[in-house]
């Protein structure tokens, strides 16, 4: 039991009782204090995600400094590149936008516990589906068009969400294999058009559509580049804090995300649930995917998503799932993406980004983990406090398939 | 050399790494922790081996070095998933994730450069004249023999030693693994780290065996496919190397139909491995209703003593 809850053997090393050690304590190598993890507390503290973006950019900085550059320069001109100018921060904003939407829609899966791990298929799924209606139907009034995309748009992407629902509820196939592989059907079916059927026969052998008409095209605020799609994002982001703490429906998807024995014996139906946030879930990647192709690229084309669906995994972890979180954290990775951009004119590749999005979510795991820990004074006897650890609920064999 | 021993080949060369990433998977899996960051993890084994190669290291120091930076990915999966009892499928994400953008940092001097140095083979040439298998087995890499070894002996390890024993009870019931003895936690660590060395060596053995130098996200998703395959084999070895060898080949049979100028534009094949894999575990999900057979019971799971189920 001195052990500590870890394995690890923290408590022997801690050290003893500064204050009030009782005599004998010493003498038999008793710590004063050992470790616990608190099992009622669930997450970790509010500053939690600035502290593991902060080590995790300490973390990198090794290795950018092993590649022989000076870190701070480099962190420098992300961070000028991302916020510094007006120009910047609108970049910053239409990064943010795929990625909101994006996040909202894997948030409202992780909140049933549904890995879905395919909102770049589907994103690119909406892309699709918005991309079609101009070039299958390019005379429709101009008044129609860009509703007409988003429709199409949102349903494509549904659509591509329903798959890892329906294989998960109806045949029992995971999840997280089920969305990631979607996730290379998709981008290889947006190769086969943009490279294939859809390809600008104007455009140079360029692998992507002809431009959009201008009617096509999601109106844009002021001189910069940020468009409707913020609209989208921002009244999804409303309508989930609202329906999650505001209806049945949300109350339910909670109570199925905290314990799905629970959900089951009151009655939730866990498939429907599964079918139905999917349903959600695609169709906001597929608008993210819309109002990128019709808001910012103005065109089909490859390569159209540097990775907005797995980067709002990352969003919506560290935004715990919290309305409000997923605007800072979308920010903040829209950000880290320009940046990403910005570092390239210095030799260094864009997916340095990634790399520092992978480890944040690193700490910010591994932190969540340690901020519940609490320590415990000893007692005299060496008898174990009250510390009463209820136990949690068993989740990894239900998740896992 | 016909269209049948060809074919066969390439299922071989193709299906080794998917091979030993799903055997690495797999051990991990069978300890309790589930290994999303496999795909992660062949990127930096496969990048460490070729910048070890363009340094002009040798093929096996290369291997090592590959070997050596899943072991690293491994110890820190470990520690995330065993010490910090963070989730394991997140904790995979990240390492996916991290692995992806650091393999793309650490390889984009040497991208695209052509590698030297091969695996050496093993003639086995009075093989040759049996018909159809004959050629296909003649010449291959010790590694493709390492592998399937590594599968039967996995297999025999797992069922037939009392160490074998032991790591099942660790998979399946951690707190009797603990009342009999075992140290779950060093043991989990143990399990994932060799098990994430051999999902570096598949990405090492990429850049020998595969593809001929460094591209920026080369394993496309193998990674993944070999989680699904351990899905697929049922936790089982053995018919792990079954199931590699046949994605390997339906991988080439796409491959070859793209060679013989079929009218199917070459992204639908390259579709294959991907659709199949969703399809192969549909099939197997429709013959058991609940759930997949064979599953370690706590997998995904963090063990604490102290902790009342």
């Amino acid at each position: 039991m001195n052990k500590g809850v870890f394995g690890m053997r923290q408590a022997r090393t801690s050290p003893s009782s500064p204050s009030g050690g009782e005599p004998g304590g010493a003498a038999r190598r008793r710590p004063g204090f050992r470790m616990v993890m608190d099992a009622a507390q669930t997450s970790g503290p509010w500053w939690l995600p600035i502290l593991s973006v902060t080590a995790a950019m300490i973390f990198c900085a090794f290795l950018i400094a092993l590649n022989g550059l000076n870190p701070l320069v480099v962190y420098a001109d992300m961070v000028q590149g991302a916020f510094g100018s007006g120009y910047g921060l609108g970049e910053t904003v239409v990064k943010a936008i795929p990625l909101l939407l994006c996040g909202i829609g894997v948030a409202l899966a992780y909140r049933i516990a549904f890995w879905n791990i395919g909102a770049e298929g589907q994103f690119l799924a909406g892309a699709m589906g918005a991309t079609a209606v101009t070039m299958y139907l390019p005379h429709l009034p101009g008044p129609v068009d860009i509703p007409a995309m988003f429709v199409a748009g949102a349903l494509a992407g549904a659509v591509w969400g329903l798959l890892p629902g329906v294989l998960r509820v109806y045949f029992q196939v995971n999840e997280l294999i089920s969305s990631l592989m979607l996730n290379y059907v998709a981008a290889l079916l947006l190769d086969y058009f943009v490279f294939g059927p859809w390809k600008d026969p104007m455009g140079y052998n360029f692998p992507g559509t002809p431009m959009f008409q201008p009617w096509q095209q999601l109106m844009t605020f002021g001189g910069s580049r940020v468009h409707l799609g913020l609209g989208f994002a921002l009244a999804a982001v409303a309508l989930y804090g609202f329906v999650l703490n505001y209806t049945r429906w949300g109350y339910e998807l909670r109570v199925l995300g905290a314990s799905p024995a629970v959900a089951r014996y009151a009655g939730i139906s866990i498939g429907r649930k599964i079918l139905t946030v999917m349903l959600l879930s695609g169709a906001l990647a597929g608008v993210a995917g819309m109002s990128e192709v019709s808001g910012v690229a103005h065109r089909l084309m490859y390569g159209v998503s540097p990775g907005y669906g797995y980067t709002a995994i990352i969003v919506a972890w560290i935004a715990k799932l919290h309305p409000v979180g997923l605007i800072l954290a979308s920010v903040l990775f829209g950000g880290v993406i320009v940046g990403g951009y910005s570092v390239q004119t210095i030799g260094l590749p864009a997916s340095m980004s990634l790399m520092l999005q992978g480890a944040i979510l690193l700490f910010l795991i591994g932190g969540e983990t340690l901020s519940r820990v609490r320590i415990v004074r000893n007692g005299p006897n060496g008898e174990e406090n009250a510390a009463v650890h209820p136990a949690p609920e068993k989740r990894g064999g239900e998740a896992w398939m | 050399m016909d269209v049948i021993a060809q074919l066969l080949t390439a299922a071989v060369a193709e299906g080794t790494p998917l091979l030993l990433a799903a055997l690495g998977c797999l051990l991990s899996e069978r300890a309790g922790i589930i290994n999303l960051g496999a795909e992660g993890m062949m990127l930096v084994g496969a990048v460490s081996a070729s910048l070890v190669a363009a340094e002009g290291g040798s093929v096996p120091a290369a291997m090592i070095c590959g070997i050596l930076a899943g072991a690293l990915l491994g110890l820190l999966h470990a520690f995330t998933c065993v010490t910090l009892r963070a989730n394991q499928i997140v904790s995979g994400l990240a390492i996916t994730l991290f692995g992806t953008g650091l393999s793309a940092y650490l390889g984009k001097p040497i991208a695209g450069t052509p590698l030297a140095g091969s695996i050496p083979v093993v003639n086995l040439s009075f093989l040759a004249p049996v018909p159809a298998i004959g050629p296909v087995f003649a010449h291959l890499d010790v590694l493709v023999w390492a592998s399937i070894a590594l599968a039967v002996l996995l297999q025999i390890y797992v069922d037939k030693t009392s160490w074998g024993l032991n790591l099942r009870a660790l998979g399946d019931s951690p707190a009797t693994a603990d009342v009999m003895g075992i140290d779950v936690g060093r043991s989990r660590y143990a399990h994932v780290i060799v098990g994430s060395m051999l999902v570096g060596l598949a990405g090492a053995y990429l850049i020998f065996s595969v593809a001929p130098s460094w591209i920026e996200g080369m394993t496309a998703g193998r990674g993944w496919i070999a989680v699904a395959l351990v899905i697929f084999a049922r936790w089982n070895p053995v018919r792990a190397l079954a199931g590699a060898y046949l994605f390997g080949g339906l991988d080439a049979l796409g491959f070859r139909i793209q060679l013989m100028g079929t009218q199917t534009p070459s992204y639908f094949l390259k579709m294959m491995p991907y659709v199949l894999t969703v399809v192969v575990l549909m099939v197997l999900g429709l013959r058991s209703r609940r759930g997949a057979p064979h599953m370690p019971l706590s997998l995904g799971s963090a063990y604490v003593r102290e902790e009342r189920f």
